[in-house]
């Protein structure tokens, strides 16, 4: 999977931070998220699928290569 | 270049002078739905000297969502907000100072843990009052239920202590004064405006005593102040503060009660979604764990049957801005001055995205369908872009909290016909029609 994250509609909650912390990280300057690891392990599937569900600004989604 | 190419919609109200006014304050969800079957994905109406433009489908609300806020303008789209707020409060922050806003302010995710045990408090203080069983109306109750959870978690504790049940009323009379003739003149002579002026006042008057007895009082230890002190610290007056107050409670509040009240009718109207949601609850609380720790994690039939009441009762049926630089939506170029708007209330159900769309159907947000991420555009209960209603999180949270507390102690029952609950859409800010009362009763346990 690819872990994309759309910073035009990012808003900075940081929630994905809390739901699969190593995934996604935080750019404190641009109050934007970062993704860490764009080609996660399947392992951490399941973390980041709450990450995209639970995004209050729907900023990220899983892309399947 | 002018709108005129775009078509214009058919009337179903005649043409009072004003345009589509006429129809847009006794059926406007009607006017929306037929700008969508005669014009498609961009069509346009009149309201006042205005042209709305309204686009639909998943790629014209993109390009309407995505429009940076020095392109499209939300603040001079609602003309009807201002008298609300008092003149010089702003409607609303732009993202920049949104996002500051929730780096440094209550709703910040890691506040979350206490606005929810703050929440679950507020809830558990109006049962209290309930007894074994008995009947509520829906509006009222939860009109009154989310001032007390609003003001306490964005203003302070201290300050909802002070208010009571005449706060809420004054508050419900400001919302019923969004007549759309707004569009015409704010401060036309009419009586819900004359009812609104009134009620803002009788709003300053309370802040104001609250305001005189926090200076009697004098100062207190830091952890004991809240936004009050601060914004009298500053010296502002009691009318601009009053204004600061309602226009931070404006976007939680009927939109909370609203959603909180048809999720409650959805869920009475479906005794499986009611009975798996129960389930799903028990299972959850059973270990005794608290509200305030599982309203922030996830209660998937829960959260599906939430989301299924905002698909089909979105809180807000309209959405506008006002075009502040030439742009192109549906290929069209829309000039300066136009509005252009997105309607949540006839998105949600566009067929192609959203099958058999008048349908409650909870299982569109499990697995694998996902009707809501799947259609990001299009599914627009809390709107999209930059501007999606910065509050979501923070509403999920308190539904889930409300639901997780009253469907523990107990069971409700329609009281009336089950079509007889409907909205009362003659307002911009649409709200549940009454009577819409429920009847309660303590579960056997």
């Amino acid at each position: 999977m690819r872990v994309v994250a759309d910073l035009g509609l990012c808003q900075g909650h940081q929630m994905c931070q809390g739901e699969a912390p190593d995934v996604f990280g935080f750019d404190d300057d641009a109050d934007q998220v970062t993704v860490l690891q764009e080609h996660p392990d399947e392992s951490l599937r399941s973390d980041v699928q709450s990450a995209v569900r639970y995004c209050p600004a729907m900023a990220l989604a899983i892309e399947e290569e | 270049m002018s709108v005129s190419e775009i078509r214009e919609v058919s009337y179903a109200v005649p043409d009072d002078g004003h345009g589509h006014l006429a129809e847009m304050r006794v059926d406007p969800i009607g006017l929306f739905q037929r700008v969508y079957d005669e014009c498609g994905d961009i069509g346009r109406f009149r309201l006042a000297d205005k042209d709305v433009v309204l686009v639909y489908g998943a790629e014209a609300q993109e390009q309407f969502f995505r429009a940076p806020d020095s392109t499209l303008d939300q603040a001079a789209a609602y003309p009807f907000m201002t008298p609300i707020f008092g003149k010089g409060v702003v409607f609303d922050a732009s993202p920049e100072e949104r996002q500051q806003m929730l780096k440094n302010q209550a709703l910040r995710g890691d506040m979350m843990r206490g606005h929810a045990a703050t929440i679950e408090a507020e809830i558990n203080r109006m049962v209290a009052a309930w007894g074994d069983e008995g009947e509520i109306d829906l509006l009222d109750w939860f009109a009154e239920l989310t001032i007390y959870t609003t003001s306490a978690c964005l203003i302070g504790k201290p300050f909802r202590e002070e208010l009571d049940s005449s706060f809420a009323h004054h508050y419900h009379d400001l919302e019923r004064g969004t007549d759309a003739l707004a569009y015409v003149d704010p401060y036309m002579d009419i009586e819900s405006f004359r009812i609104r002026d009134a009620a803002r006042e009788k709003l300053v008057e309370l802040v104001q005593g609250i305001i005189d007895r926090r200076k009697e009082r004098g100062t207190v230890a830091r952890e004991d102040r809240d936004l009050l002190d601060v914004l009298i610290s500053i010296d502002l007056s009691a009318d601009y503060i009053t204004g600061i107050f309602i226009s931070m409670m404006f976007a939680g509040h009927h939109t909370s009660s609203g959603t909180a009240s048809w999720a409650l009718i959805e869920l009475m109207r479906h005794p499986e979604t009611m009975a798996a949601v129960v389930k799903e609850l028990d299972e959850l609380y059973a270990d005794g764990s608290e509200v305030s720790f599982q309203a922030l994690r996830s209660i998937p039939q829960l959260e599906a049957a939430l989301k299924e009441t905002l698909r089909l009762h979105p809180p807000l049926v309209i959405l506008m801005r006002v075009v502040a630089e030439e742009i192109e939506l549906a290929g069209h170029t829309i000039p300066v001055g136009t509005v252009v708007a997105a309607s949540p209330r006839v998105s949600n159900r566009i067929a192609e995205d959203f099958p058999q769309p008048d349908a409650f159907d909870p299982g569109r947000y499990i697995d694998p369908r996902q009707e809501d991420l799947q259609n990001r555009w299009t599914w627009i209960p809390f709107g999209a872009g930059k501007h999606r209603c910065v509050g979501n999180a923070f509403a999920m949270m308190q539904m889930k909290a409300i639901f997780s507390v009253i469907l523990r102690d107990y069971e409700f029952e329609m009281a009336q016909p089950s079509e007889s609950y409907r909205d009362d859409v003659s307002k911009m800010v649409i709200q549940l029609q009454q009577p819409c009362r429920v009847k309660y009763r303590r579960r056997a346990r």
